[in-house]
């Protein structure tokens, strides 16, 4: 699974592009190695880039907002980034509550968010 | 369409066998490469994918055996063309379908959006279960 979803370190934030058409199996190994790894690294914080898929539906979606729940557990801070406009729009009408979810256009938006999350110090309640 | 449990009917019709979650996968690559063939705009091709993927995974979540079938086909009506996909399972069938079509309603803590997520996300939905099988249509049509 690890070598399906490779992790990039940018200093101390890590990046992981999640692409094509993902099977649950796949996704609920990308949640549990990404949140080892920031845990491993010791990262500040992780951007999950979502760009890359073009349907997300209820469970891949609820996987997502799980992961960033864990990761800020661990005391770290994460986004999710570049989720598609047709994918926005669909998950909207689904009913995925997503509403509380740190979420920027891009990476570079990401980045940016990120640093804000920091030194705030002070998180978005759930 | 060799695939294994994917067959294409003389219709034109697309027939996927749902046995595992796996399946999944290829039913949403059916139902993108029919939306596309029916013309669909990206965010109806987005939504008819999304509503497919839902009511595959209520199969393999609560179908008897995790099995079933799909079946994809293009329709027309009015000058407009469509795509209509038909979930079918053997069994043991929705005991409440008005409680099931409830956002927030799941009998194994799932969020319960599938089923009422999908009626809207799709132009048309229609819901028939019993005892012996509960089958769902949906159709998509392109604007």
């Amino acid at each position: 699974m690890s070598d399906m979803v490779p992790i990039m370190q940018v200093g101390d934030t890590l990046l992981v592009s999640l692409q094509g058409d993902l099977d649950d199996a796949t996704v609920i190994g990308i949640e549990e190695h990404l949140t080892s790894e920031v845990a491993r690294r010791g990262a500040a914080g992780t951007l999950i880039d979502v760009s890359g898929l073009t349907v997300v539906d209820s469970f891949i979606a609820r996987v997502l907002a799980r992961v960033v729940g864990m990761i800020r557990l661990l005391g770290s801070e994460a986004a999710i980034v570049g989720i598609q406009p047709a994918v926005a729009i669909t998950l909207v009408e689904l009913g995925v509550p997503m509403a509380g979810l740190n979420t920027a256009l891009n990476a570079e938006q990401g980045m940016a968010l990120l640093r804000r999350l920091r030194s705030d110090g002070s998180r978005r309640p759930d | 369409m060799a695939a294994a449990g994917l067959t294409e009917t003389a219709a034109g019709a697309v027939t996927i066998t749902i046995t595992a979650e796996a399946d999944l996968i290829r039913v949403r690559q059916v139902l993108r490469a029919e939306a596309q063939r029916a013309g669909l705009g990206l965010v109806d091709q987005t939504k008819l994918i999304t509503a497919g993927s839902e009511l595959a995974r209520n199969i393999v979540t609560y179908a008897t055996g995790s099995r079933g079938r799909v079946l994809v086909e293009q329709v027309g009506a009015g000058g407009r063309r469509g795509v209509r996909a038909r979930f079918s399972d053997g069994g043991p069938g929705i005991a409440d379908i008005d409680a099931a079509l409830t956002d927030g309603f799941s009998t194994t803590g799932s969020l319960g959006l599938g089923l009422p997520g999908a009626g809207r996300l799709a132009d048309e939905m229609t819901v028939e279960s019993a005892s012996s099988g509960t089958t769902v249509v949906i159709t998509k049509w392109a604007r």
